[in-house]
């Protein structure tokens, strides 16, 4: 069972207390650096950043609609050998998840490290988020969460959370060591702080807040979001498998495609060190493609475009926790994100697995059963 | 669609399915000629992207075939081999692949007899189907 607190939202500033909630995270002997979104000072762009210095939390903004990377990338370059201190880390829901997965694929740990997670108030596409923000990020970010919180929405300024957030029926950080809770509270006088893991614990207990109990409320507006999100999903699942449903489909779906691959540098699960279709198994020699063209008439060059997309599916879609960042990285706007997504649910689905969900599980391609799956064998 | 001939590219294990087509054909078996054998170390060696290039470059059909579950020359690849099976089983057919167009059989070395029917049944399978979308439409 979490240790639950309610911490009071002073001056009816949100951002201010959650700044302050990070900097008494910081001032633990045992914390030496916390990761936090943060806003650059040269620019009004919001990035993953290390902070030991509490002055500079000031600047640290969870609530923006910014999303420009996944987090989980940097927490695994954080946490890949131990730093031989610990760090905290304030991260989104889907980052938490596919940090999940990494640490599973032996590419990040858990020791020496607290994950901070508060409740997701979505975010908007990057090409989005660079036309919205304007000159004053603390009137943008304050808009944008007063509005999202009070159950307006997010299309205040025409422009709408991004596709994955829409369909993403994780908004409340499960993974999380200590979450933050904002939904189903009223964020002008309390928020939420819950401790669900011995190290949460172990904080919560040093930070010395008062135990008290989960308003009822707070329930049922979490359940009431992902029920809308899981529709909006669902349709989400039937537009985008209509639309690719044949190779024929597929492979008008994915015409745009110059072959540039930021979906797979994007994405944070897939964490091969050096992808094989860089390799020299796909620099064809010259003649090859003559080859390939004498005996089709035509190739579109690059080659290898769908082959692509479907071995990056084998590759990935297990781990798919559809945090959206390929369809942000597309330069063509593709909607991968939808495309993944759609595939990676009936995957995890066939293999009883879900993505992000526990560390106790194991990835489905690294183990198995002798007794399984005897429906694929066999040609009668 | 009579004439259709269909070509299947089959993933045989060393040590057993390919042992099985030896014995098949020092038997003096016959079966269709429309299977084009890839001899592989064993079926757990058959890489996701093997079959999906293969689909894609227009095969009618992919077949992989290793030992039975047990008798795995390298303890238990065949085991692996299934759940990669099963990986593209869900992912293929939401791109209107037949299910029937991907196989994964168990064959051992001394199953020539076997080998044989399998790979019948397999090609009146798949002319039964038709030639696929691969080899009738341009794949990018």
């Amino acid at each position: 069972m979490a240790k639950t607190a309610q911490l009071e939202v002073k001056d009816q500033d949100l951002l201010k207390t959650l700044r302050e909630l990070f900097k008494s995270v910081l001032a633990q002997d045992d914390i030496s650096a916390i990761l936090v979104p943060w806003r650059l000072p040269m620019k009004n762009m919001v990035m993953p950043t290390l902070i030991t210095d509490a002055e500079r939390l000031d600047g640290a903004d969870p609530l923006s609609p910014a999303f420009p990377m996944n987090g989980a990338k940097v927490v695994s370059r954080l946490t890949r050998k131990a730093s031989g201190s610990k760090v905290a880390v304030v991260i989104r829901p889907c980052e938490i998840r596919a940090f999940v997965e990494l640490v599973k694929l032996k590419q990040g740990h858990t020791e020496d490290l607290v994950i901070i997670g508060v409740d997701c108030l979505g975010a908007y596409r990057n090409t989005d988020y660079f036309g919205w923000v304007g000159e004053d990020i603390d009137a943008s970010t304050k808009a944008f969460y007063t509005r999202v919180l009070s159950g307006k929405g997010a299309s205040g300024d025409g422009i709408d959370w991004a596709p994955s957030c829409q369909a993403c029926e994780f908004p409340v950080a499960g993974g999380a060591d200590i979450s933050v809770g904002l939904f189903g509270m009223d964020t002008d006088s309390r928020i939420l702080v819950q401790a669900w893991t011995p190290a949460g614990e172990g904080l919560f207990l040093k930070m010395q807040f008062s135990e008290t109990d989960e308003p009822p409320g707070r329930k049922k507006a979490v359940d009431a979001l992902i029920a809308e999100r899981i529709a909006f999903r669902d349709s989400m699942f039937t537009e985008t498998r209509a639309a690719t449903d044949s190779l024929e489909k597929l492979t008008a779906y994915l015409a745009n495609c110059v072959n540039c691959y930021n979906c797979r540098v994007a994405c944070p699960v897939c964490y091969c060190r050096e992808c094989v279709f860089v390799t020299d198994v796909f620099d064809h020699e010259p003649s090859q493609y003559l080859r390939w063209a004498t005996k089709k008439g035509a190739i579109k060059m690059p080659t290898d475009t769908v082959f692509y997309h479907i071995t990056r599916l084998a590759h990935m879609s297990l781990a798919c926790i559809g945090c959206g960042q390929c369809s942000n990285a597309c330069p063509n706007e593709i909607p991968v994100m939808e495309l993944f997504r759609s595939i990676a649910h009936r995957t995890q689905k066939g293999f009883d697995y879900e993505a992000g969900r526990s560390l106790e599980e194991k990835p489905p391609l690294s183990e198995f059963r002798e007794d399984e799956f005897e429906e694929v064998v066999g040609i009668n | 669609m009579s004439d259709f001939e269909p070509t299947i590219v089959a993933f045989f294990c060393n040590w057993c399915t390919y042992t099985a087509a030896d014995l098949a054909g020092t038997s003096r078996l016959s079966y269709p000629p429309n299977i084009r054998i890839i001899r592989m170390m064993c079926s757990g060696m058959v890489d996701p992207k093997y079959v999906i290039k293969a689909l894609l470059e227009g095969a009618d059909g992919v077949l992989v075939s290793g030992c039975n579950p047990g008798d795995c020359h390298y303890i238990n690849g065949n085991y692996k081999a299934r759940r990669r099976i099963k990986l593209l089983k869900e992912i293929l057919p939401q791109f209107g692949f037949e299910p029937e167009r991907l196989r994964l059989t168990w064959i051992a070395a001394s199953d020539g007899v076997l080998l044989a029917e399998a790979i019948r049944d397999l090609t009146e399978q798949i002319k039964a189907l038709g030639p696929s979308d691969a080899k009738m439409k341009m794949v990018i």
